[in-house]
């Protein structure tokens, strides 16, 4: 796993509900394809923080893929606010997709 | 729920709205130029100046190659210049000039009428690209980033805005006598800025954005693309020098062969990436578009026959010179189109059917909204045309002209129905 959290149990829930967000292009959910960076859950004010990217600045689905992110994460943790950061430091690259996610896009 | 970004990053992308119309404009202009085509299909055995190739011509290099340009390149530019488009008004000004334009423009071509109505639809057509232009401009001093593939999209939109200006002064040029020599005397530096200046130079700056994203491939090389666009320029102010200053001279050869080495290295660009791709599995619409590389490099070679028999007889030959305008509108950037447009406006439609809906169910893949099936069948018919087109030119036989003009025709009808087929995609509920 690539992504920091200071919660891995809840995170592994928080990137299950992820895994459903496909990225349309590609055909890759967007966990594989390494767009999630940080998953944050700050209990003391009930803020679930997201840190992702996008493969490029400027994608077209861009709103499509971050609105997706938000109602997911919202669905499965119905008591946090989420906040997400969206960051292209450091800039997605095709080094950050899992290994089942390359077996993936050639099945 | 709130989200934080660096403002500048994340930008709504241009509405569907805007790109929408140049798509549907652009999809009935290839119908109406394969009905053009096939209706007088004779018009091809002629010389290459006739009324009714004129009005082909203009069509499909506008109404069809230009428009479906213009609409992808409104949606595409945030990519490629990392910021957002100025304007949408403008892009739809620029849609209604050109809607206006090409028509009036083609009608009175093909009755040969260069009076003030043609003049008046070579106006229109400037005035369209004169407001992309700016749109452009704009656009690229707000995002205040630059890169390889903006100069290519930038510099093209210039190329484009000369080729269209010569057009409007050919015109004029007809009725009034504005030039030194008539106006079928510059056809040839017309048709090849137009070509080279816009289409090539275009195509490379975007195909070479979008190649390696398609193809999900690492490979990425900004100097080979500047060497390229370096290749390109040059060659084009050198044929303009040329032409105007030295007609008939072998020095023809030289931004030729700059164009052949720029579309050789564009080649090797596109192998690079294939080699060196994640993706496995080429779709048919990517296969589509590589083909078209190949017919890049095919319709170079043709120009350098007719340049050779240019600058051996100092006369164009015809069958070549129909053969290249034929290769290039037909084969070139037809197959592009076909590739590029299944690769676009499935996720445009998708976007705007199910962005609301994102997050909040299983939505189709946006393969789905059309019929691959279909897409695959107007290809193979399409091709046969092509070849069997291209054999007709070669041999001036009308039999066979009249039955590849069927062919392309019923791709035509194939292509029109699969892209209304997406644009009337109604949302599947999850």
């Amino acid at each position: 796993m690539n992504e920091t959290t200071n919660d891995p149990i809840r995170c592994d829930r928080a990137l299950n509900a992820l895994e459903e967000i496909i990225d349309p292009e590609i055909g890759l959910n967007i966990v594989d394809l390494g767009l999630i960076y940080e998953l944050d859950f700050d209990d003391a004010n009930s803020i679930l923080k997201v840190v992702m990217t996008l493969t490029t600045p400027h994608c077209p689905m861009g709103e499509s893929i971050t609105g997706s992110v938000k109602t997911v994460l919202k669905n499965h943790f119905p008591e946090m606010e989420i906040f997400l950061e969206l960051t292209f430091f450091p800039p997605w690259n095709l080094e950050k997709i899992s290994d089942e996610g390359r077996e993936f896009i050639n099945q | 729920m709130s989200i934080t970004v660096p403002q500048e990053e994340l930008v709504k992308p241009t509405a569907h709205r805007v790109i929408l119309p140049f798509y549907i404009y652009s999809a009935l202009s290839f119908l109406i130029a394969t009905s053009l085509l096939f209706f007088s299909s004779e018009s091809v055995t002629q010389h290459f100046f006739n009324p009714k190739l004129l009005a082909i011509t203009h069509t499909i290099a506008l109404g069809w190659g230009t428009m479906m340009i213009l609409g992808a390149s409104h949606l595409l530019v945030p990519v490629l210049i990392q910021g957002k488009l100025y304007s949408t008004a403008l892009a739809y000004t620029s849609f209604v000039f050109a809607a206006s334009g090409i028509p009036i423009l083609a009608y009175h071509f093909y009755y040969f009428d260069f009076g003030r109505m043609t003049q008046l639809g070579a106006l229109l057509i400037n005035a369209a690209v004169m407001v992309y232009v700016i749109n452009l401009a704009m656009s690229m001093i707000k995002s205040k980033k630059e890169n390889v593939h903006a100069a290519f999209i930038f510099t093209a939109a210039l190329w484009l805005l000369i080729t269209t200006m010569l057009g409007l002064l050919l015109v004029c040029n007809f009725v009034d006598p504005l030039l030194p020599q008539n106006s079928t005397y510059y056809l040839s530096l017309h048709a090849n800025i137009g070509i080279v200046g816009w289409f090539l130079l275009l195509i490379i700056g975007v195909g070479s954005r979008l190649i390696p994203m398609f193809l999900v491939s690492k490979y990425s090389n900004a100097s080979l693309l500047w060497v390229i666009y370096a290749l390109i320029n040059f060659s084009l102010l050198l044929f303009f020098f040329l032409f105007l200053y030295w007609p008939f001279s072998t020095w023809y050869f030289i931004p030729v062969a700059a164009i052949f080495v720029a579309i050789f290295l564009f080649m090797f660009y596109c192998y690079q990436c294939f080699k060196s791709r994640i993706r496995k599995k080429i779709d048919e619409q990517l296969k589509s578009s590589l083909l078209s590389v190949l017919l890049m490099g095919i319709s170079i070679l043709v120009l350098i026959t007719l340049i050779a028999g240019y600058t051996l007889s100092h006369a164009t030959n015809t069958v070549f010179a129909l053969l290249y305008g034929f290769v290039v509108f037909f084969g070139w950037l037809t197959v592009l189109i076909f590739g590029m447009t299944f690769k676009t406006l499935p996720f445009i439609i998708w976007d705007k059917v199910y962005q609301v809906q994102s997050g909040k169910g299983t939505t189709p893949n946006p393969k789905s909204l059309f019929s691959s099936r279909i897409f695959t069948m107007m290809v193979l018919v399409y091709l046969s045309g092509f070849l069997m087109f291209a054999i007709g030119i070669f041999f001036a036989s009308n039999t066979l002209l009249k039955i590849a003009s069927f062919f392309l025709l019923v791709s035509a009808l194939l292509y029109n129905w699969n892209v209304f087929k997406t644009i009337l995609h109604k949302k599947i509920k999850p």
